[in-house]
Formats: C-alpha cells, structure tokens, sequence
C-alpha cells in the first residue's frame, strides 16, 4: 500500500485504482453489501428502498417536465395541456410524476407506520426517526407546491386556503402571508417561487435522505422482534439476501403503480384541476390532495382559526417528541398486547380521519372529526405515556435467531441446515 | 496557574478577556449574516411594480338598488353591494353585543347605501357566495363560505364558523357622486 492510498480489496484493476483514491465501491460494498443485517426482516422492511426509488422516480420525471413547463399564470395551465397532447410521452411524464407523488406517499405512510408499530423510534434510533420526520415535512411542502404548477381551481384555492393558514398567527400573520405570495394574493410571483423551490426541495430531501441512511448504518435497523442483534447467527449480509427481498416489493410495487398510471391516472386527483385557476370564484367544495386529508380534517376540527392551524401543526409536531413520549423499553408491539390495541386503533383513526377531511364541513363529520382529533391526539399525549408505566410486556425471545429457528432454537439447527448447502 | 509565566503586558483574568473576545466575534458574526440573509428574505415580498398596480376605477352609476358587483383589485375580488334601506336597517339593528368581530354598520360605509368589501372570508381566503340572487347568503342575509362555513351578515360582519374577522373594507373614495376609486 502506497502511504496516502486506501487499501483496496478489489481485484479489477480500474475500479481499484478509483478505490484506493475515493474509496466509494469499498463503502457501497460495506454499507450495502456485506451490512450485516437482521435475519428476520418482513415485506415492511421494503418500504425504505420503495420510497428512495420514488424520490428517483420524481426527480427524473419532474427534470424532464421542466424543459415544457412554464412558471407564469398566463402560460402554466396550457403548458401543462400541451404536455398532455403535444410533447412525445408527455403524457406518461405527467402521469408518471403526479401519480408517483401518491405512490411516494402510500409507500412513506407504510414506512412510517412500521416505525410506529416495531418501535423503530426507540433509542438509540431517535435521531434517525427525527431525521425522518424531517423528510416527510419537506415531502409535504414539495407536494403542495408541485400541485400548484398547472395552476387549475384546485392549484390556486389550495394554495390560497394553504398559505392562509400562516395569517392564523397573531402580529406577523399577515406579513408571512404577503411574504410568502409576494404580493397580495396568490398570483404570479407566488406560481413562481413556488417552482424554484418545488425543483429545489426534493435535492434537500436527496440530502437529508443521504443523512438518514448514514444515522441508519450507525445503529444497524430495527427488526420486527425489536430485539438487538447478539452475534453473527443472528444477521446476514444485505446482499444477496435483502437486495433479493426488496426487488420481490419493487416488482409489486411497480405493479400498483403501472395500474394507476395506465388505467386510472386520474383516480386520485381532482376533476376541478382541469379547469383554469379563476381567483374570482372559489369551487364550492376545496380538498387537497389525498395525502394531506387527515391533517386537514384536523384542522377543520377545531371552529377557532388559530386552534386549528396550531393543532394541525401540532399534529405533525408530535411525531418529532414521540421517542419521548413511548417510554416503554419493548420495541415491537408484538410484545405489547395493550399498545397494540391501541395502535390498531390509531391507525383505523387515521383513516377515518382521512376519510372525513374529503367530506363537506357539515354534520355528522364534524362531530366524528372531533372525536378522531381528541383520539390522535390521546394516543400521544395520555395513552403512550401511560402504558409505558403500567402495561406489563409479554417476554422477549432470547435472540434473533432462537426466535425465528423455532424452539430447539440456536447454532445446532442451523448447523444441520448448513451442511447440505455445503454438499449442493 | 500561579506560576505560569503571564506574557507582559497582558491582563492576568485571561478568562473574561477570551470570554469577552468570543462574544465580541460571535455578536459581530450574527449581525453580518443577518445583514446578508435580509436582502434574500427582502426580495420575496411584493416587488415595486406590484405595489404600483394598487388602485381600481369603479363606475356605481350602473348598478341597481339591491344589485351587487364583483371588481378586481390587487388579484382579489372586492364585493360591492347597492344596498336596499331594509338591507341597513337590519344591520343597523342588531346589538354589537351579538359580533364576533364588533363594529357599527356605520363605521363599515361611507355612504349608507353603498358596503365595499374585499371578498375574501377572513378564514383561509375563499371568496364568499352571495354576490348573485341565486347563491347562498348564510343565515344571516348576507355572504356565506362554503369552504368551512363562515356567515356573513348584510353588512359583511362575521356572524357565526370559524372566520375571526369581518370582511374587511378596503381603503376607497368617492371621486364624484357615483363613482370611487379603490386603493
Ligand atoms: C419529492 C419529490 C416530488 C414530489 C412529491 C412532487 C410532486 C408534484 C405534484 C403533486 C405535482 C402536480 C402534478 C399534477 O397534478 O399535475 C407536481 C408537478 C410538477 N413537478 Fe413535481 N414533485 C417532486 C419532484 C419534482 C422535481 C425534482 C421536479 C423538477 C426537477 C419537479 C417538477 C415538476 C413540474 C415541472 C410540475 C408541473 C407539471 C405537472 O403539473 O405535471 N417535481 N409535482
Ligand atoms: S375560508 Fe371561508 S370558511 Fe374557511
């Protein structure tokens, strides 16, 4: 080894001379390849892998829109039809990208929910978990302000009903608000600076990703026992094992979208979106995206404006303290027969919650948002904290490995079970 | 401590000299990047030539008694309602005691028939129905948000739903008998 090189264990001369200069084929290798991983992952721990291929995914769609997007009021509506009907594929690029946004976030709602049911926001992963929420708050704001762009009713009451939200605070409200559109209503410098940092924004999520996964590779993943590795029989290498496991999801994955891009493309938008933005006429009935509805119904729960847009904030704020809030040790709710309950509820909750936000402010959903509201809510503040004191664990396997070999358990089955691999 | 040699010249209470020097260097930093960030910040709110676009012409002399208009000013729409002597009564009638947001009819007009309103609800910005015969006017004859169901009384005060504040009434006047000038 030449002093100031690093010592390459590749046999390939080229990739050995970039290696023992930028030693990235020697990391992706570690981190990616012999990473020692827990041997017993189910299909929930697809869902990291899932959501970076649609971050690429919207990235490479969302590049190549631009070159026949226009970010101006008078253009950005045609622009958006002419890539539907005049540009090569555009319409795939479109359809691609706006369904892709659902995608992108069915697969980071499962991803979080399996955080939330292993326990993955325990120690030592709190950081990690923060740093997922982070991610998730700016996948909110990317969202947002790309269904802004064809700047149809839904684009400009959206974004009107939206950046309102900010005049709920007392003094300064109103000075964000004009701020943030930078005139007096949502009009042309609004459409865009809301492109600039729609392109901007999903690189820092690209950044913040990157941060995520290196947090990740300092504790190793959680697993649904929620119990530590313990040794080597415990773990097996990232590849070919999970590399394997994660492409059976991609395939699935690819499936569910290919169906809603090619037979229901619109299924999950709103017809209103086709038809120019009008700022003189509000549609009767404004929802946001799917994605957002629980929120919103959290918001709408509350008759005061500031209550509202405090408890919707809030909502969302918890997630960052709820390593926190859970103090019980156990991860995996496998062993927490009452926090289970309780999270099977919260996440029926979740969906009724969503379900509510896409209805009309009127009775009986306001009242059944009210009582979802007063759950969400619970479950953090009252129902966690207090299970973490009283609620008596079911015990622990021994390990990994004695938990997923079955009752005889340890190195003497798998010994046995080595020896005719060795054989083929 | 005592008996490290001190450089001449230099204060014994090395501490508080070094304390006093980070303090200095980190005040002077924050007030540098302060003075950097404020242009980027500054550069979003409304540009000069969007101030400049402020004000809008309105002609009353076509509108009818109990007709109401729908201008545009700063890209929002502003209501204005030829109100009928019964449409002021019955905002002049009802005791400040029952507002939300309280204010007299009288302080939200310059001439009794004639209510000027930026028609934006007070709530998250949707435009308010009641412009036309056939929209909805709330319960109290006057404008209603479908967005989340705020009420509007005939002279553009919040009466019930989750807007706080009334429509507010742009700044206007009256260049001749019928016709104002807003902004
Ligand atoms: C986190 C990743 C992203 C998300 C969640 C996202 C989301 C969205 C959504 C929901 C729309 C509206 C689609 C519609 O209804 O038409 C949209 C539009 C758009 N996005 Fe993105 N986007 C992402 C990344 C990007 C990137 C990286 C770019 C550019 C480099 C981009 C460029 C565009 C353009 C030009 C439009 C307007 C055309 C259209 O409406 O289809 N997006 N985005
Ligand atoms: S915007 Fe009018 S009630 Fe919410």
């Amino acid at each position: 080894m030449s002093i100031g090189l690093h010592k390459s264990e590749f046999k390939n001369p080229v990739i050995r001379w970039v290696d023992s200069r930028l030693p990235l084929f020697t990391m992706m290798q570690k981190e990616y390849g012999t990473f020692p991983t827990p041997r017993n992952f189910n299909y929930f721990w697809n869902f990291g892998a899932l959501a970076m291929v649609s971050l690429m995914i919207m990235i490479l769609t969302g590049v190549f829109l631009s070159m026949n997007y226009t970010a101006h009021t008078g253009y950005a509506f045609d622009s958006v039809e002419r890539i539907m009907r005049d540009v090569n594929y555009g319409w795939l690029l479109r359809y691609v990208h706006a369904n892709g946004a659902s995608m992108f976030f069915i697969v980071v709602y499962i991803h979080i929910w399996r955080g939330m049911y292993y326990g993955s926001y325990k120690a030592p992963r709190e950081l990690l978990w923060m740093l997922g929420v982070v991610i998730f708050l700016l996948m909110m704001a990317t969202a947002f302000m790309g269904y802004v762009l064809p700047w149809g009713q839904m684009s400009f009451w959206g974004a009107t009903v939206i950046t309102n939200l900010f005049s709920a605070f007392p003094v300064v409200g109103s000075h964000i608000v004009t701020w943030l559109w930078g005139g007096f209503s949502v009009d042309n410098p609004t459409l865009n600076r809301f492109f600039s940092l729609h392109y901007l924004l999903p690189f820092v999520i690209a950044g913040v990703v990157f941060l995520h996964i290196a947090a990740l590779h300092i504790t190793g993943s959680n697993n649904p026992l929620g119990i530590d590795p313990k040794g080597p029989q415990d773990t097996i290498p990232f590849h070919p094992y999970y590399t394997s496991k994660d492409s059976v999801g991609l395939v699935v994955y690819f499936i569910v979208f290919a169906i809603l891009v090619f037979f229901m493309p619109n299924y999950l938008g709103h017809p209103d979106n086709y038809i120019p933005a009008n700022p003189m006429v509000t549609p009767t009935h404004i929802v946001p995206e799917w994605y957002f509805l629980p929120y919103y119904a959290i918001l709408r729960a509350v008759p005061d404006k500031l209550g509202g847009v405090l408890l919707m904030f809030g909502s969302i704020a918890l997630l960052f303290v709820l390593p926190w809030l859970d103090g019980s040790p156990v991860r995996s709710m496998r062993f927490r027969p009452l926090a289970r309950i309780a999270f099977a509820l919260f996440t029926l909750n979740f969906f009724v919650l969503l379900y509510v936000g896409g209805k009309p402010a009127e009775e009986p959903y306001v009242t059944i948002s009210r009582f979802a509201t007063a759950y969400y809510f619970a479950y953090f503040l009252v129902i966690l904290p207090l299970l973490a004191r009283l609620e008596r664990p079911l015990p622990l396997p021994e390990s990994i490995a004695r938990a997923v070999l079955g009752r005889g358990g340890g190195p003497i089955p798998m010994a046995a079970a080595a020896k005719p691999m060795e054989k083929a | 401590m005592a008996d490290m040699a001190t450089p001449p010249g230099s204060a014994p209470d090395t501490g508080g000299r070094r304390d006093f020097l980070t303090l200095a260097t980190t005040a002077f930093t924050a007030v540098g990047v302060g003075a950097v960030v404020w242009p980027f910040i500054s550069s979003m709110n409304p540009a000069r030539d969007t101030l400049a676009l402020a004000s809008t012409e309105v002609d009353l002399a076509p509108v009818q008694l109990g007709q109401a208009v729908t201008v545009m000013w700063r890209g929002k729409p502003v209501f204005i309602r030829h109100r009928t002597p019964e449409n002021v009564a019955s905002a002049r009638a009802t005791p400040l005691t029952e507002l939300k947001d309280p204010a007299t009819d009288q302080s939200r007009v310059q001439k009794d028939e004639w209510l000027v309103l930026i028609g934006v609800c007070t709530h998250l910005g949707c435009v308010p129905l009641g412009q036309k015969p056939t929209d909805p006017h709330g319960d109290y004859d006057g404008w209603f948000c479908p967005c989340h169901g705020s009420h509007y009384d005939a002279a553009g005060r919040i009466r019930k739903g989750p807007a706080p504040l009334n429509l507010a009434v742009p700044g206007y006047t009256f260049t001749s008998d019928t016709k104002i000038r807003i902004g």
